[in-house]
């Protein structure tokens, strides 16, 4: 019970006492609550969650996840990684 | 989950008295979405009545001759909500929207009729708006409505206003174009990013808004098609996507001419800010509607001719392929994702429902 | 878009694959707890790439799957009374209740909206009085803290017109209940990276202890899945059982403290019976006393009656892993998404849906050899 997506906080702002924000997904802005993210400010980026923001997204962790999922021998494999990633069990598509 | 465990247990204990389906008595919103369920309407209540061998094609457009001429006829209601939304309104769609489905048939439009039935209670300043967003449009498509009608129903019968447009046009006497005409090896064409007038209704909806401006692509293809006709190229068919997205009359072409075809979805062009709204509300763009593209099947030796001339056309701009028809059998649409593997396109049910989960 | 595109790049997968495929020497059997994990899996074919050595069970984190059939009952029956209007996430309206759908309600003359939040109701209430406003309140414990917030915030606001039907439910007791039961064959888990986000780790850690179990809190990109399944494989390898965070980006060891202690307010835990399973103890979250007022069950009288499935869908045994969809005797015949008898077809990423699609595409491509 999970889609959330990551945005950016842009602007925050006091609704009839509710803390919202505006927050910019990727070239798309909607309104959403910041309730709980209380030490979020602008420029900061929010995992949003049916309207609200339930957690930020901690950019140093993500750039050392990234790093890790990287981790590999890499050499000219880019142009292999379609032929390469063959599914088992299925055919091959004329 | 692995592909070989697929068999279907042949287990004797398994209980064998059927379920009675459920019934569909009465309609529901997913009957006008234009997936399954419109599908088995259309197939179940319809066509029993109406049956004739020009409606059973079940095109976007009759076909019939009169005198030396071969006419394109068609019929299409419009009850978007909300009434406006950036890039048109009803009106526009009205106009484009019919314009579209005789485009495809390969059809020059020579007019159309429109039937307004309005809403007591709907503001007369709102359908002056609506009438000045079809008289621009029929001026920019060249297409005059040469014959309306227009009915008041109760407050409360119909959201402020319904318009049907009908239209009719004349296809070039030596244009061969079908659904069922699809071979393997051909290519498969989209005149354009998918998924903008879903998203440009929804975000007036769902208070979306866009650092770039996002519009609907609501457009009259006529002149595009005629631009690819002209290019000398062996078309086999053409739809608009409009309800259901591109994956809907993907479906509906694979099924009319029995053959499997593959899209390569990293190719499918999507604008940043639809694939954005599309993430939030939970939503796959190539079920998103369209109003001014189409995809075209074309024989592979005039895929880049084709593509060039509609290139050209301001309305094909960003046109490009997607993806081929690779054999015949088991009509159906394979997506080869990002990673590689392929997954079923399905038709849906019913409409998109956007995502929680 | 940023930290969504990274996380699916296609040459990263491949590194992530490879090391996978490195790792392991002897089958495994590991449950995505979440359908939104379930959904990316189907959407990258990641089933499809991982070695076969790997088994993905798709687990019952998928709140339409699993929200008792009662509570749609209850929510169908209160759609149709006259001046209620009922608002739900679209994913529900077509989740078969007892005999029909919120679909079928609407369709009969119910007012039954879509929303995406529960604000967008609490909105509604408040932009209009003489209507009473019903929040379907389904899902995890991703979801329980926006329901909470509308409804704290509708009584700071004093609104009498708004009110909840509390349906959602805790995922550590679904784990505890796969686990444990006869037949299990899960080894591993990968947790929903945001349930945890709200959550924390803490509650899993038990599970981790008593049932020896890798658990992995893992995200919902491809990356993230691939990952996490590199951490359990791995555990699995090396006869570990422990906790793990593959989510670290989003999720806290305490999760939100703000959302945690707000819920803890408003929301008391209670058993229930989930579909197709059984009753599971402090299983799903209900409205305390103090905010009886905006309990729907409690402000409207509903009864809660006990529910007929379908005796021919096995939706139970699919959620735990213990049947897979084609050997159900209703699969693709009288159940088919279009008319399913039973939640895991009708949502896209149940199980069920999910064979049915990618059966037709193996099963097309097998007759056409």
């Amino acid at each position: 019970m999970c889609l959330a997506v990551p945005g950016r906080i842009v602007r925050i702002v006091d609704q009839q006492g509710l803390r919202m924000g505006d927050v910019d997904f990727g070239g798309v802005t909607r309104r959403v609550c910041l309730a709980y993210v209380p030490e979020a400010v602008a420029g900061d980026y929010a995992i949003v969650h049916a309207g609200f923001a339930i957690s930020t997204l901690d950019r140093e962790e993500a750039a050392r996840t990234l790093e890790l999922m990287r981790q590999v021998e890499v050499q000219d494999i880019q142009q292999d990684i379609q032929a390469d990633m063959q599914p088992h069990g299925q055919e091959d598509e004329p | 989950m692995n592909t070989r465990d697929r068999a279907v247990s042949a287990n004797s204990d398994a209980l064998q008295c059927p379920l009675p389906s459920r019934k569909n008595d009465l309609i529901v919103l997913g009957h006008g979405s234009g997936g399954r369920l419109t599908a088995e309407l259309v197939r179940t209540v319809f066509l029993p009545a109406l049956s004739n061998p020009i409606l059973d094609r079940l095109d976007d457009s009759a076909e019939m001759s009169v005198g030396g001429s071969r006419l394109a006829f068609t019929t299409d209601s419009f009850v978007v909500s909300p009434l406006r939304f950036p890039g048109g309104d009803i009106g526009s769609l009205a106009v484009n929207g019919t314009i579209n489905d005789l485009a495809v048939a390969g059809a020059q439009p020579l007019g159309l009729s429109a039937a307004f039935i309005l809403e007591e209670g709907f503001p007369i300043a709102e359908l002056r708006q609506v009438m000045q967003s079809m008289r621009e449009a029929s001026r920019a498509a060249e297409v005059p409505v040469i014959a309306a009608d227009t009915k008041v129903v109760e407050r409360g019968k119909a959201d402020g206003l319904f318009i049907t447009t009908s239209g009719i046009g004349v296809i070039p006497g030596n244009l061969e174009l079908g659904p069922e005409r699809a071979q393997a090896g051909d290519a498969v064409l989209v005149s354009g990013p998918v998924g903008d007038h879903g998203i440009a209704v929804m975000s007036a909806r769902e208070g979306l808004e866009f650092e770039a401006t996002l519009v609907s692509d609501c457009a009259p293809l006529h002149g595009l098609v005629s631009a690819m006709i002209d290019s000398g190229s062996v078309i086999r068919c053409m739809r608009d996507a409009t309800r259901g997205g591109v994956a809907t009359i993907l479906n509906e072409l694979a099924k009319s001419s029995g053959v499997e075809i593959v899209i390569d979805e990293s190719v499918v062009p999507v604008r940043d800010a639809v694939r954005a709204a599309c993430e939030i509300l939970g939503l796959e763009p190539l079920y998103v509607a369209c109003e001014g593209r189409l995809v075209a099947i074309v024989d592979e030796a005039h895929a880049d001719r084709i593509l060039a001339a509609m290139r050209r056309h301001p309305l094909g701009a960003d046109a490009c392929r997607i993806g081929r028809v690779t054999r015949r059998g088991e009509p159906r649409v394979a997506l080869r994702t990002a990673f590689g593997p392929t997954r079923l396109l399905d038709i849906l049910a019913g409409d998109q429902l956007p995502r929680i989960c | 878009m940023k930290f969504v595109d990274e996380f699916r790049d296609a040459v990263a997968a491949r590194a992530l694959l490879d090391r996978i495929r490195a790792t392991v020497t002897k089958p495994w059997t590991i449950m995505e707890v979440c359908g939104g994990q379930t959904h990316t899996i189907l959407r990258y074919g990641l089933d499809q790439l991982l070695p076969r050595e790997i088994t993905l069970v798709h687990g019952p984190g998928c709140p339409v799957c699993v929200t008792p059939i009662e509570m749609i009952d209850l929510a169908i029956d209160l759609s149709r009374r006259p001046g209620i209007t009922l608002c739900s996430f679209g994913d529900m309206l077509r989740v078969p209740g007892s005999s029909c759908d919120l679909f079928d309600a609407r369709a009969a003359g119910a007012d039954v909206r879509v929303v995406y939040s529960p604000l967008d109701a609490l909105e509604l209430a408040r932009r209009e009085p003489s209507r009473e406003v019903v929040f379907f309140a389904v899902g995890f414990e991703t979801t329980a803290p926006t329901t909470a917030m509308a409804v704290f915030h509708a009584s700071r606001l004093n609104l009498p017109n708004f009110s909840v039907i509390a349906a959602h439910v805790r995922v550590p007791p679904a784990i505890e209940a796969i686990v444990s039961s006869d037949n299990n064959r899960v080894q591993g888990f990968l947790a929903a990276g945001h349930v945890c986000a709200v959550m924390g780790l803490e509650e899993y850690r038990p599970l981790v202890e008593k049932f020896k179990v890798p658990i992995v809190v893992t995200g919902f990109e491809p990356l993230d899945l691939l990952q996490g399944v590199a951490m359990c494989a791995a555990q699995l390898e090396a006869g570990r059982a422990e906790l793990e965070n593959q989510y670290v980006r989003s999720v806290r060891t305490e999760g939100n403290l703000s959302a945690r202690s707000l819920m803890a307010k408003i929301f008391t835990t209670v058993d229930r019976r989930w579909r197709g399973l059984d009753v599971l103890p402090k299983s799903a979250l209900a409205l305390t006393d103090r905010y009886a007022a905006y309990d729907a069950i409690r402000r409207f009288d509903l009864v809660h009656e006990a529910a007929i499935e379908p005796v021919e869908c096995r939706a139970g045994e699919v959620l735990r892993g213990r049947l897979k969809p084609p050997q159900c005797p209703a699969f693709g015949r009288v159940c088919t998404p279009e008319h399913p008898l039973g939640a895991p077809m009708v949502s896209a990423e149940g199980a069920c849906a999910a064979y049915f699609h990618a059966g037709r595409l193996s099963t097309a491509a097998m007759e056409a050899k």
